[in-house]
C-alpha cells in the first residue's frame, strides 16, 4: 500500500512537478483552443459537403469521412509530423498537429452534423423556402439551430474526445501537459506526475461528461 | 365459498398523497368484479397492489389464502397465479406474438419448448389471433396487441386476471374485439379484476361493480344496484358526469 | 524528392510488407480481445447497475466517469511505468490490452445503460406480473431490447477504441504504426507510413461502413 502511495501519490513529487505541468496545461489549452474552433467549422463544412444534392460532391466528401475514420489519429499525426519531411514539407509541431487533428476532428464532428440535419424534418426546410428565404439562410437560420440542438449531447461528448486527443501530441514532442508530465515520469522515476495530469485533466473534463450524461436524460425521457 | 383475492386494510402514500386508505375488498371464484371510480380515486393503485407491483404500505393481499404482501413470500410464484393486462399491452416488441406468450411458459413455469409453444397457440387461439402467432408486435393493431397480452396472461392458467384500464389506449373502433375476449373469458369462468371505464361492459358482465373514490370503496353491489340506485352523493355525481 | 518517392518506393515497400504484415497481427489480435473483453465487461457492469444497489452502482458509475474522461495514453503511460514500481510487471501488450479494455467497458457500460434505462418501466412490469424473476425479465425481456439500442453506438465506439492500439507503439507494442516507425528510420523513406495507413484503412474501413449500415438498420421504431 505504501509502495502503491510512493509510486503514484508522492505529493513532494507532485508539487516539484507542478510548474512544468501547469506550463503544459497552458499548451494543452492552447491547442484545444485551435483544434476545437477548427474541428467544429471545418465538420460543418464537410456535413454540408456531405449532404449535397450534387452526387460528385457528396460521394468523395464521404469517402473522405470514412478514410479519416477508419485511421488512427496517432497514425495521421505521425504521417504529417514524420512523413511530410520526406516530400520536403517540414511542419512546425504545432501545425502538424493542428493540421492532423482537423482532418481526424472534422470527419467525427462532420458525420454528427449531418445525423443533427437528417433529424430535422424536412417541412422545417419547405416551410423557411415558401416565406422567402434562400437555401443558404433557411439552413443557416432554421435547419442549422434545430441540428445543433438534437445533436448538442454528441458534439459534447466528441469535444471531451479531442480534448483527451490533444495529449497524442506529446508523441510528437510538442511539450503539453502530458508530455511536460512524462518528461517529469522520467526524471524522477516515479509516476506522480503523470497523475497530476490525470487529475487535471479529470478536472476538466469530468464535468463534462457528467454535462453529456444529464443531456441525454433530458433529452431520453 | 372463500374468495379467491381478499384485500385487507391496504394502505398507500405517495409522499403527502393518500393513493388509498383503508381499502378492503374480496373477489369470489368465478366472479368478475368491475372498478370505477374518477381518475385518481386509486383504483390503478389497489389494482396494482394485488400482485405487488405496488407495494402497500399496511394490509393484507391474500391469495388463495395465503397473505402474499407479507415478508418473505416468493413473489414470483404468486405472481404466477395472478394475470396482468395493462392499459399500455407493454408487448416485449422483440419478441413474436407467440413468444410474447411462451416467455414465462419457459422461463418461469420451465415447461419445455414444445409444451409452451402447444399451450401458447391455444391461448392465442381463445384470443381469435392463431394466424398471427408469428407477427411481431409493431405488425398487429392496438385491439390484437391487447388480445395478445391477454392470451399473455391467461396461458399462465392463473386462479384470477387483473385488468388495468385495458381498452382506454385504444382506438373506438378497436374497443368491441377486445371487451368480447373478455367476455368469453367470464363465460369460461375466470375470475377477474376489471378497473375501467366501459360502462356497458359493466352492466352487461359484471357480477358486483365496486366505486372508487379518494383512496376508499365508497359504494359497491349489482350492476343494476349501482347505476340505477346509487346511494352515494359521490357515485351519483360521478354517474352524471358520465352519462 | 518528390512526392511518389518519398511515400511510394515499391522496393522499399516490398521490403517492409512482411513486418507491416505482422504488425496487422499484431494489431487485429489486440482489436478482437479488447472488443471481447471490454463489451464483456461493460455488459456485466450495466446488469449490476441495474440491480439499484446503491453499493455496486456508485463504484461503477465512478469507473466509468473516470475511464471515459482521461486521456487514454496517459492511462497507458500510468500502468506502464507506474506498475512495474509497485510489484506489477505486465508486457507492453498487456498494458495496452488492458487499459483500452478497461476504457471500452466504461463507454460500454453507459451505453448499455442507457439502453436497460430506456426500455419502458412496462415491460419491467409485464415481465414481473407473468412471475418472471429479476434476472429473467433483464435477460429475455430487457437486455434484447437494450442491446438493439445499444448496437450502432458501440459499434462506433468500439471502432474509436480499438484504433487506439496504435498507441501502443509510444511503449513498444509491435502493432502496425510500431514497425511502420522502425521501418522509416531504416530505410529512411516514408513509404512505410503508406503501408501502415493502408494496412490500417485495409481493418477499419470495412466497419466503418459497416458501422454507416447498422446505425440506419438499427434506428429502434418504439410501439
Amino acid at each position: 500500500m505504501d509502495a502503491l502511495a510512493a509510486q503514484f501519490f508522492d505529493l513532494s513529487i507532485m508539487a516539484a512537478a507542478l510548474p512544468m505541468v501547469i506550463e503544459g496545461l497552458w499548451m494543452t489549452l492552447a491547442l484545444c483552443a485551435v483544434v476545437v474552433p477548427m474541428g467544429l467549422a471545418g465538420g460543418l463544412l464537410v456535413a454540408l459537403a456531405a449532404l449535397s444534392p450534387k452526387r460528385w460532391v457528396r460521394w468523395p466528401t464521404i469517402a473522405l469521412i470514412d478514410l479519416f475514420r477508419a485511421l488512427p489519429p496517432l497514425v495521421l499525426l505521425i504521417f504529417v509530423y514524420s512523413g511530410l519531411p520526406f516530400a520536403g514539407v517540414r511542419l512546425d509541431p504545432f501545425v502538424a498537429v493542428a493540421f492532423a487533428f482537423l482532418l481526424n476532428n472534422a470527419a467525427y464532428y462532420g458525420e454528427i452534423y449531418r445525423a443533427g440535419i437528417e433529424s430535422v424534418p424536412p417541412g422545417q426546410m419547405e416551410a423557411a423556402r415558401s416565406t422567402g428565404l434562400s437555401q443558404a439562410q433557411a439552413m443557416a437560420w432554421v435547419v442549422l439551430p434545430q441540428a445543433v440542438r438534437n445533436v448538442l449531447p454528441d458534439l459534447v461528448s466528441n469535444t471531451v474526445e479531442v480534448v483527451k486527443l490533444t495529449s497524442l501530441a506529446s508523441v510528437v514532442s510538442l511539450s503539453e501537459m502530458l508530455h511536460q508530465a512524462d518528461l517529469a515520469r522520467s526524471v524522477t522515476y516515479n509516476a506522480s506526475p503523470i497523475v497530476l495530469a490525470a487529475g487535471i485533466y479529470l478536472a476538466i473534463l469530468w464535468p463534462l461528461v457528467r454535462l453529456v450524461g444529464r443531456f441525454e436524460r433530458r433529452m431520453a425521457s | 365459498m372463500p374468495p379467491i383475492l381478499e384485500l385487507i386494510g391496504l394502505r398507500k402514500r405517495f409522499g403527502a398523497l393518500d393513493a388509498l386508505a383503508d381499502v378492503s375488498l374480496s373477489v369470489a371464484p368465478g366472479e368478475l368484479v368491475f372498478v370505477l371510480g374518477p381518475s385518481g380515486s386509486g383504483k390503478s393503485t389497489m389494482l396494482r397492489c394485488c400482485n405487488l407491483l405496488e407495494r402497500p404500505d399496511e394490509g393484507a393481499v391474500v391469495l388463495e389464502g395465503r397473505d402474499i404482501a407479507a415478508r418473505g413470500v416468493d413473489l414470483d410464484a404468486a405472481r404466477k397465479r395472478i394475470g396482468m393486462v395493462f392499459q399500455a399491452f407493454n408487448l416485449y416488441p422483440h419478441l413474436s406474438a407467440l413468444a410474447n406468450v411462451t416467455l414465462a411458459l419457459r422461463k418461469a413455469l420451465r415447461l419445455p419448448r414444445a409444451e409452451a409453444e402447444a399451450r401458447g397457440m391455444a391461448a392465442l387461439d381463445r384470443v381469435g389471433l392463431a394466424d398471427k402467432a408469428r407477427n411481431m408486435p409493431g405488425q398487429l393493431s392496438g385491439g390484437q396487441q391487447q388480445r395478445v397480452a391477454i392470451a399473455r396472461a391467461m396461458a399462465l392458467e392463473p386462479a384470477v386476471m387483473l385488468f388495468d384500464e385495458p381498452t382506454s389506449a385504444l382506438d373506438p373502433e378497436l374497443v368491441d374485439e377486445v371487451l368480447a375476449v373478455m367476455r368469453e373469458l367470464r363465460a369460461a369462468g375466470m375470475t377477474m379484476l376489471v378497473v375501467s371505464h366501459e360502462m356497458r361492459f359493466a352492466r352487461a358482465a359484471a357480477d358486483r361493480v365496486v366505486f372508487m373514490d379518494r383512496g376508499a370503496v365508497v359504494e359497491q353491489g349489482p350492476p343494476e344496484r349501482i347505476f340505477e340506485a346509487p346511494r352515494s352523493e359521490r357515485l351519483r355525481a360521478f354517474l352524471s358526469r358520465r352519462a | 524528392m518528390g512526392f511518389a518517392d518519398a511515400f511510394l518506393d515499391m522496393a522499399v515497400i516490398a521490403r517492409y510488407a512482411p513486418s507491416i504484415l505482422s504488425g496487422m497481427g499484431v494489431t487485429l489480435a489486440l482489436a478482437v480481445l479488447i472488443v471481447l473483453a471490454g463489451t464483456a465487461a461493460g455488459l456485466a457492469l450495466a446488469c449490476l447497475r441495474a440491480t439499484g444497489s446503491r453499493r455496486l452502482s456508485i463504484p461503477i458509475v465512478i469507473f466509468a466517469d473516470v475511464f471515459r474522461a482521461l486521456p487514454p495514453l496517459a492511462l497507458i503511460l500510468l500502468a506502464y511505468f507506474g506498475l512495474p514500481n509497485v510489484g506489477v510487471s505486465l508486457s507492453s501488450f498487456m498494458v495496452l490490452f488492458t487499459v483500452l479494455a478497461l476504457v471500452l467497458a466504461a463507454f460500454a457500460e453507459e451505453i448499455f445503460w442507457a439502453g436497460i434505462a430506456a426500455t419502458p418501466k412496462g415491460q419491467w412490469e409485464a415481465a414481473r406480473s407473468t412471475g418472471l424473476g429479476f434476472r429473467s425479465t433483464l435477460l429475455w425481456v430487457v437486455l434484447p431490447q437494450a442491446a438493439r439500442m445499444a448496437v450502432a453506438p458501440l459499434t462506433n465506439r468500439a471502432i474509436a477504441i480499438t484504433k487506439m492500439t496504435a498507441l501502443g507503439t509510444v511503449i513498444g507494442v509491435p502493432d502496425i504504426l510500431n514497425q511502420a516507425t522502425t521501418a522509416v528510420s531504416f530505410s529512411g523513406d516514408a513509404s512505410p507510413l503508406t503501408l501502415a495507413a493502408l494496412a490500417y484503412v485495409a481493418i477499419f474501413l470495412p466497419l466503418v461502413i459497416a458501422s454507416r449500415r447498422l446505425e440506419r438498420r438499427f434506428q429502434w421504431r418504439r410501439l
